[in-house]
């Protein structure tokens, strides 16, 4: 039992919880979505094919768009219905940026267009396994939205000896991985364990921060009788669910800076992850829905629902009785990392694993004041990095500055701006500098290509060139006799390109 | 109604605030300070009072000639600032000189930098050097405490307590300045009963304040241990070696600014290193320092020094000693 009193990592802070709210209400099923809307375009920019027209008929677990390769995962219809339109649509990106959306009108059937009947898991091949989760357009349901399926592959490559899934949920508000762990543990159990068999690593332990005793009860007895699962106790503490954090308190070893957790062995996925697996690979069911906590002080009912991918933001404050009061600010996220909504009528995507409606005395915005290097964002700082002399660099633009102190290895947890007296808001500034590097790296690649391309070309001018004046002086030497009476002619069809 | 303007996380905040922070720091002041007053009379707080005020009233100006919002005049940091430098002056001092001191602190330490976050010095360390040099007889006039006794028909109010006049009353030498000779005994030290500054003479109260600004999480204990044990282990050493030429330890930590200035003084946030390793260094040097300063330099005190001279390094100490980066091997970090 390591570090149940010790902190497993310096820094991190407590940040109120509110999970109170949804933690002891079981998961609702919402009703089928009168209609939904896809973004045909991913959260690292690509944008899919899509495979139907508008006015088609489509069934619920049907293929409707696909990408080039397995870094798009592929995209299903998560209702039954018609194709009402394919067009511009507000998409969750803070910016409130327009994406080509498909938008499906649903008929209120909520079977499946296919049987998904349950198959024998334990005569898949590991490969098997990993092309059903692909086929199932699985991503990360913690947030970071990367095809889970390949991770699976890599960490194959790799030869990862433990997998590590994350119940951690460190995330005020957030519950859904509680509840599912509560309610589902059998099949994450079982997620877990096809996992295991598709890396071909040696155990799994599940991790779960301290103030879910329910969710460590029920998971351990269901992973009881499985001698390769287990389940390990994480102090609560924020940032715990970070990859890096999470697999230090876990195992004791940290992942150095710049490298992945496969480097030392180890993959890290969430546990709603791993429930989503178990249904790809036993039903072939695709990922079209997902537990989300929806919540909120300005929220009449907040509530743990399943969610069909692509259900506006607005119906789902509907579906939880509306708002008791004027929401300060909209987050699709939790609270400490979310990103504010720029639109009711945003749709939900796969990687979105909470919407909170937030009051102003739970925002509490406040003018920020200057810093008074009172140094507790550097206590607070889980990464070991000095924020307020980051925010103070980036402020000015000096991004050398910020990188001295270590914007690289920033997190954005936002856990310096938590516990900031001053209300200066760090993370606006390094998302910022982040930003304006990315720019500069972009501006700089697209440089160093462009005169990759000159020099080539120059390169391959020069070599024409010197490729001409060979071929001239053989062609003159062969020639040189009958060339030399006529002089002055030579000369002039030596001149004109156009002669040879 | 929701508001759609694009703002970074996080949504939620812990909810403290400078002004909460300043103010926790001056209720631990609190205990130190009424003793003070209660053992040196009215004068006494005719000094505090002059320096709080006067200290908000030129923080006013430094706000408006900077062009910020006044508002932040009444923020803590002006009153603490004020609050300090009066704990740190003999109790006789006259109040023209502790307001002259507050204008050098406010307006010369920390409006010329820029503001609350920009100054490089402790200000009111500044203020109180600068009385020292400009004001000496003033700033070493020290008096016996006179405290009301208990009397047959209720309290009695010593001529010297009720005194305005600085010039009335008994001199007599501070523990720091006969450090080998005859002091105060050690429950004199700690409970405060012995000539020293307003504030400054009651070990225990201080101790107290610092363990509760500890125990709330405004300060970390790093300064403050390493201050003390800085002054301490070289105090021991050479108090076991040559005890007529040396102070004892507990003579050293006891008087003077040392407390004051271990919990206080050193620990202000705008001047003092952020790292928890450059905090270390930070407090070994300041100790250092005030234990040279008073074995070896020409003044007996040396906390204000020792606290502008290290304060002078925190630049250089933030620059490079910086926390180990989360996951970097082979990294010593606290």
């Amino acid at each position: 039992m390591l570090g149940l009193r010790k902190k497993p990592f310096s820094g991190g802070i407590h940040p109120r919880g509110h999970k109170e709210l949804t933690e002891n209400t079981a998961i609702v099923s919402s009703e089928e979505p009168r209609r939904v809307c896809l973004s045909l375009q991913q959260r690292n920019g690509v944008v899919l094919r899509s495979h139907v027209n508008v006015g088609d008929t489509i069934v619920k677990g049907q293929l409707v768009a696909s990408g080039p390769n397995d870094m798009c995962v592929p995209l299903h219809a998560p209702i039954n219905g018609v194709v009402e339109a394919i067009q511009p649509h507000v998409s969750a990106h803070p910016s409130g940026l327009k994406t080509n959306t498909l938008m499906i009108k649903g008929n209120g059937d909520p079977t499946w267009g296919i049987p998904h009947v349950p198959c024998d898991t334990s005569k898949l091949t590991p490969e098997e396994i990993i092309q059903r989760v692909l086929d199932a357009g699985i991503v990360g349901l913690g947030g970071a939205g990367f095809p889970s399926g390949l991770k699976l592959r890599f960490a194959r490559q790799k030869g990862v000896k433990t997998l590590l899934l994350n119940g951690g949920e460190c995330e005020p508000y957030l519950t859904c991985d509680d509840r599912l762990m509560r309610e589902k543990a059998a099949e994450i159990a079982e997620g877990a364990a096809l996992m295991v068999r598709a890396i071909g690593c040696e155990q799994a332990i599940i991790a779960i921060e301290d103030n879910k005793p329910d969710s460590i009860s029920t998971m351990q007895s269901a992973v009881a009788d499985r001698p390769n699962l287990s389940v390990q106790i994480v102090p609560s503490l924020y940032p715990m669910g970070s990859e890096r954090h999470l697999i230090k308190a876990v195992t004791g070893h940290t992942v150095p800076p710049g490298q992945l957790s496969t480097e030392i062995g180890i993959l890290v996925h969430n546990v709603a992850t791993a429930q989503a697996v178990f249904e790809a690979v036993r039903y072939q069911r695709p990922l079209i829905r997902r537990v989300m906590t929806i919540s909120g002080g300005a929220l009449e009912q907040p509530t743990n629902l399943i969610v069909a991918m692509g259900t506006l933001v607005s119906d789902l404050i509907a579906r939880c009785g509306g708002l008791k009061m004027e929401a300060a600010r909209l987050v699709a996220g939790g609270p400490m990392m979310g990103q504010v909504l720029p639109s009711p009528f945003v749709p939900i995507d796969k990687s979105i694993g909470g919407i909170l409606a937030l009051s102003a005395d739970e925002i509490r915005a406040e003018q920020s004041h200057d810093c008074v290097r009172c140094g507790r964002c550097v206590n607070a700082c889980p990464m070991g990095l000095m924020p307020f002399q980051m925010a103070a660099h980036s402020r000015v633009s000096d991004l050398d500055g910020a990188r001295h102190f270590g914007l690289d290895n920033c997190l954005l947890c936002g856990a310096c701006s938590y516990v900031c007296p001053s209300r200066i808001p760090l993370v606006q500034y390094f998302q910022h500098a982040r930003s304006s590097l990315n720019a500069s790296r972009t501006m700089e690649r697209k440089s160093a290509h462009a005169r990759q391309l000159t020099e080539a070309r120059q390169a391959r001018l020069m070599r024409e060139a010197e490729a001409k004046k060979a071929a001239k002086a053989a062609r003159s030497k062969t020639r040189k006799r009958p060339a030399r009476t006529p002089r002055k002619k030579a000369d002039s069809t030596d001149s004109t390109p156009t002669s040879n | 109604m929701v508001q759609f303007t694009p703002v970074a996380g996080p949504h939620t905040h812990g909810g403290t605030s400078t002004t909460h922070l300043m103010f926790l720091v001056i209720a631990a002041l609190v205990p130190a300070t009424v003793f003070g007053l209660y053992l040196f009379g009215i004068n006494a707080v005719i000094v505090l009072l002059a320096c709080v005020s006067s200290a908000v009233l030129f923080e006013y100006i430094g706000l408006k000639l900077l062009g910020k919002s006044t508002h932040s005049a009444l923020d803590g940091s002006a009153i603490l600032t004020g609050w300090l430098l009066a704990l740190s002056l003999p109790p006789s001092t006259p109040w023209w000189i502790a307001v002259s001191g507050v204008f050098f602190a406010i307006v010369i330490g920390k409006t010329v930098f820029g503001g609350l976050g920009q100054n490089p010095f402790n200000p009111a360390m500044l203020g109180r050097v600068m009385l020292l040099i400009c004001f000496p007889v003033e700033l070493t006039d020290w008096r016996l405490p006179n405290p009301p006794q208990q009397g047959a028909d209720g309290l009695l109010l010593g001529e010297q307590w009720l005194s305005t006049n600085a010039i009335d009353g008994v001199s007599a030498a501070t523990p720091l300045s006969q450090l080998t000779g005859a002091l105060p005994s050690l429950s004199e030290l700690t409970t405060g009963h012995h000539a020293g500054s307003l504030g400054e003479t009651s070990a225990l109260l201080i101790l107290l304040g610092g363990l509760f600004l500890i125990w709330r999480g405004i300060i970390h204990w790093r300064i403050p241990a390493t201050l003390l044990l800085s002054i301490a282990i070289p105090a021991a050493i050479s108090h076991a070696i040559a005890p007529e030429s040396f102070g004892s330890a507990s003579a050293h930590v006891l008087s003077g600014g040392a407390m004051l200035a271990a919990f206080f003084i050193a620990t202000d946030m705008v001047t003092s290193p952020t790292s928890p390793k450059g905090q270390i260094l930070f407090g070994i040097g300041c100790g250092v320092l005030i234990w040279l300063i008073r074995t070896f330099g020409s003044y007996p005190e040396g906390v204000a020094f020792a606290v502008l001279i290290m304060n002078a390094t925190t630049p250089v100490i933030d620059h490079y000693l910086k926390p180990a980066v989360f996951g970097q091997p082979n990294r010593f970090s606290l």
